[in-house]
């Protein structure tokens, strides 16, 4: 009688998802920006509001763009280690200072010290949309090209930089 | 509460004139659509909101953005796909049909059909399968005599009878 | 010292449970009389030291002992007594404690209330019921110990949630928990039926009317569930699809399944292990719903906060209930017999089509809360199953099953011609499909949705109005013909209306409510739905621990004054939340519905404000009640009361030498 037994098998198939489940994220959304080209945008850079940063700029490199605030909680968390990243010059880190008033953005970096080769201020949060920001700090990986390789939700940790941000720049670099 | 009152209506006069309330949206037709259209979309950063009653920032902005799309004339469908190019199937909350979710438009009807069938089949197979075994005239009056007793619904002496 | 006794309690209670879990059950297998008699003294054991610990949690809340973790966490010295009663349940390790101390109670009540049962049904009852209690009673001292000590002790609490300190949230869940609790008892009738391999109607005699109960607290504590959202929440919805609703709904949904499966299996003696099955499956949603919650599988705005190890141990513990009892279910059910035969078409047949019905309906509610997980389990990325999937689904299924409810009661049991019934309830369609045709002119808005929503309500009354005329008109006497219906059938017909009286609810409030959201000065007016408001201000207000503004609102209709509304605005003083309390005139046609937005910056005291028109919303929340009412009238029938139970079980005797 095998139409008996099926409730079990169904019920075992469905413990096995929710064995898996328990080590997901439910709330990470993944990217579709991934392979895509990183959406162009012109903005004026926090320290020369006069001058204006476009990713265009920065074909023929690999490079990162950091998404924070001086209001962001974790991004604090993260500072310290972009600003290791910054000293080791691997990399350039560019910042999209999102949401922010300019004026509390340049204290914070006075404080904190300043990782970034330069950041533009997103101050309506526009970019931010284009470039599917849900929480901040994240961070973009963008190729010689100008493709989105990869993204960091949420801050940059020693952790992550060592397993997954660093080893995907390498091997964009090398190409 | 009346001295409240006495002091809101001496003060009525410094005001504008009081009249009839401004719908906070500048244009009320727009923000129903728009509104409407952001009850379909979930909001990133909130447990399980939508878009159209979240109050955090970035709901907020989405539903800016969203109502200037409108404002430029895109169609619902272009404003979702604007939306979903940038956060993905996740932002909404009316999954899209795809190879990966028939299960879930079509797995419920599916559902229906196999037990509506298996039902069917059950019920036919019952009824060839018991020869239904006619009570003793003892056990009837049994019956009847306990259903008096009990003096239940009219319907169940019905049904052992028949 | 208290919160240790209540620790030392909880412990106690542990090892009665795991006697009780084991050692009846034991004696039933071996017959031995002594190991099955100890099951009742055992149940009232559990009880005792669960009263005790709940107790003590309860006393650490109302004395403020925040050296006690879960207190400091979730009570304030400024919170009310009332909400620092409620806060007991107000987190996840205590809400867990009601959970057990609740399994608790139903235990102690099947022991008393069993008298008529044979020792070895009760041994085994309530054995199961004890190895439920274990697993509960482990969980929360190995993850979630209620009356952890915090040292040094906090000077004062973190509060309650704002949002759960309102009198809606202090009975909200402890009515759902009777629900989703109340079903280990038809879990527990059901084990112990396969544990003897003796499925008989008798098994389903005894497990109706406490299935019945259970049901019946459940239909409140969602109904509550759903007031609570619609008046706290600030816009006025009451259902939002939530996975923490959908956990409730799938059990409430099977529940309701399992009552009409067992009316056909103690009466007809049919699809025994079909009823057993669905016996087995409300109560694992039940858990599973406890598991969706406490785990972070799944994100919604109820959960608890999240951690892997509570969800690896209620998985576990899942894994061991849910599986073992379908093992169980695989080993006895093929050797169940048919039972009485019946037509394809029947009264049979109906309710066990409307079962097929409202399990699809579960099984589409599950599938939409889990297909997130399924997908990203599987590598296939992230998406979201919201309100509007589920309106997509559940409304299509929901469209055969009303129509059949409507003739099911009019069916005779064993065979049904066709075409006599559709003969029968020919004017009962034709009134109700006219009405739903032109009702929604004469409400000023013609929609399909209104009309199919309206025929389905008028169907459900129409054929009962038709089967109250059957049943009670007659050439003999009215009175007597009452008095002869039994309160079951009046409990069928209440809960029927019920589903009808919700029906129209929620397709009249969808289908004309009125929304305005606007920006008022101190004097402006705005008129909807036929009614002005008129915005006299904000004052300051001070709460026991909160501070904020009350608006005051003047309704008037056709220059009439019909109410003065007081919403608030709130902001608590230890968490900082902002909260938004609206305040609502209720009406039996309508509901009038203000709450605050902002202050607008820059104004002279003006305020965004939101103000609905909610046509018969507490219809929605009326037809609940109308449910339950009907649950409760169906369980007072004499036929589960003591004395008739003798002559019961001969009836049932010489049905199933009948059906044999």
């Amino acid at each position: 009688m095998m139409r008996f037994i099926l409730p079990f098998v169904v019920f075992v198939v469905l413990a096995v998802f929710l064995f898996k489940g328990l080590n997901l994220n439910p709330r990470e959304v993944p990217s579709p920006l991934i392979g895509k080209p990183a959406p162009g945008f012109v903005l004026p850079q926090l320290h020369e509001p006069q001058q204006n940063f476009s990713p265009a700029d920065m074909k023929g490199k690999v490079w990162l763009l950091n998404v924070w605030a001086s209001w962001c909680v974790s991004c604090r968390e993260e500072h310290p280690v972009l600003m290791d990243l910054a000293q080791q010059n691997i990399v350039p880190i560019y910042g999209l200072d999102y949401k922010d008033n300019p004026v509390e953005a340049q204290r914070w970096l006075q404080r904190g010290g300043d990782p970034y080769v330069l950041s533009v201020t997103d101050t309506e949060g526009r970019i931010g949309i284009d470039y599917g920001v849900y929480g901040v700090p994240e961070t973009y990986v963008i190729d010689e090209q100008g493709v989105i390789r990869y993204k960091q939700i949420g801050p940059v940790t020693p952790d992550n930089l060592r397993e997954k941000i660093l080893p995907m720049v390498a091997e964009l670099q090398a190409k | 509460m009346k001295r409240l009152l006495i002091l809101l209506f001496c003060l009525l006069p410094t005001f504008a004139l009081a009249g009839e309330a401004q719908d906070m949206a500048a244009d009320p037709v727009l923000e129903k659509r728009m509104i409407g259209l952001a009850e379909k979309l979930r909001c990133l950063v909130c447990q399980n909101e939508s878009l159209a009653s979240s109050h955090a920032e970035l709901a907020e902005d989405l539903r800016r953005e969203v109502r200037e799309l409108m404002q430029k004339g895109m169609s619902d469908q272009e404003i979702l796909d604007y939306l979903v190019s940038r956060y993905g199937d996740f932002v909404l909350y009316d999954p899209p049909m795809k190879k990966t979710t028939l299960v879930l438009w079509y797995g419920p009807f599916a559902l229906l059909l196999l037990g509506a069938g298996v039902l069917f089949l059950q019920l036919r197979k019952r009824k060839s399968e018991i020869a239904e075994p006619q009570l003793t005239e003892e056990q009837s009056a049994r019956a009847a005599a306990l259903l008096s007793e009990r003096q239940d619904s009219q319907t169940q002496p019905k049904d052992i009878q028949a | 010292m208290i919160p240790e006794i209540g620790h030392f309690s909880l412990i106690v209670a542990l090892f009665i449970a795991v006697c009780l879990g084991v050692l009846p059950i034991i004696g039933a297998a071996r017959n031995n009389a002594v190991l099955m008699a100890i099951a009742r003294p055992l149940a009232y054991g559990q009880f005792l030291f669960l009263v005790i610990a709940l107790g003590c949690l309860t006393y650490a809340f109302v004395a403020n002992d925040f050296s006690v973790l879960y207190v400091a966490q979730h009570s304030n010295s400024q919170l009310p007594v009332i909400y620092r009663i409620s806060a007991v349940w107000g987190g996840h390790e205590g809400s867990l404690l009601l959970w057990a101390f609740i399994l608790g109670g139903w235990t102690l009540a099947v022991a008393i209330y069993s008298r008529h049962l044979p020792d070895e049904m009760v041994a085994r009852v309530l054995g199961v019921m004890g190895f439920v209690a274990i697993g509960f009673l482990l969980f929360m001292l190995l993850t979630s110990n209620p009356f952890d000590r915090l040292l040094p002790a906090a000077a004062d609490g973190r509060d309650l949630n704002p949002l759960l300190q309102d009198p809606g949230l202090v009975i909200h869940p402890p009515m759902l928990y009777m629900g989703y609790v109340g079903f280990s008892v038809a879990f527990a009738f059901a084990l112990a039926a396969l544990l003897g391999g003796k499925l008989d109607t008798t098994w389903a005699r005894w497990s109706r009317p406490w299935t019945t109960v259970a049901w019946v607290f459940m239909t409140l504590g969602i109904a509550l569930g759903s007031w609570w959202a619609y008046y706290e929440l600030g816009w006025g919805g009451w259902w939002f699809w939530d996975p923490v609703e959908n956990a409730s709904l799938m059990p409430w949904l099977l529940g309701t399944a399992l009552i009409h499966s067992l009316a056909v299996t103690e009466k007809r003696g049919a699809f025994k292990s079909w009823t057993v099955l669905l016996a087995i499956a409300a109560f694992s949603l039940s858990l599973l719903g406890t598991f969706l919650v406490r785990s972070g599988v799944l994100t919604s705005v109820h959960s608890f906060a999240a951690d892997p190890k509570r969800g690896i141990f209620i998985l576990s513990f899942l894994v061991v209930v849910i599986g073992v009892s379908l093992l169980l279910f695989a080993w006895r059910a093929p050797k169940v017999g048919l039972g009485g035969k019946f037509d394809i078409l029947s009264r049979e047949s109906l309710l066990l089509s409307n079962n097929v019905l409202l399990s699809v309906a579960a099984a589409s509610v599950f599938i939409g809360t889990l297909y997130p997980l399924f997908m990203d389990a599987l590598g296939f990325g992230k998406l979201s199953v919201g309100p509007p999937y589920f309106h997509a689904v559940f409304v299509p299924l929901m469209v055969p099953m009303i129509l059949m409810m409507g003739l099911g009661p009019l069916a005779r049991w064993k065979k049904i011609g066709g075409l006599e019934l559709a003969k029968r309830v020919r004017w009962a369609f034709l009134s109700a499909l006219l009405i739903a045709l032109l009702l929604p002119f004469a409400m000023g808005m013609w929609t399909a949705m209104i009309a199919l929503g309206l025929l389905l309500a008028f169907w459900i009354i129409a054929t009962m109005l038709l089967n109250l005329r059957e049943r009670l008109l007659g050439r003999n006497d009215f009175l007597q013909r009452v008095r002869n219906q039994s309160l079951s059938y009046y409990g069928m017909q209440l809960a029927h209306l019920g589903v009808a009286v919700f029906i129209i609810g929620v397709t009249l409030v969808k289908g004309y409510e009125t929304e305005r959201d606007v920006r008022m000065d101190i004097g402006d007016t705005v008129s909807a739905g036929g009614y002005v408001f008129r915005f006299d201000g904000v004052r300051e207000i001070e709460g026991p621990n909160y501070i904020g503004g009350r608006g005051h609102v003047t309704v008037t209709r056709n220059g009439q004054a019909v109410t003065e509304l007081y919403p608030e605005k709130r902001q608590y003083n230890v968490s900082g939340m902002p909260m938004t309390e609206a305040a609502i005139r209720t009406g039996l046609l309508r509901d009038l519905y203000v709450s605050l937005g902002e202050p607008i910056p820059g104004s002279n005291g003006a305020w965004a404000v939101r103000i609905y028109i909610k046509p018969f919303v507490d219809w929605v929340w009326a037809g609940c009640v109308l449910m339950a009412l009907g649950g409760i009238l169906a369980i007072s029938d004499r036929r589960y009361r003591i004395h008739s139970k003798r002559s019961g079980a001969q009836l049932d005797t010489a049905l199933e030498e009948k059906t044999a």
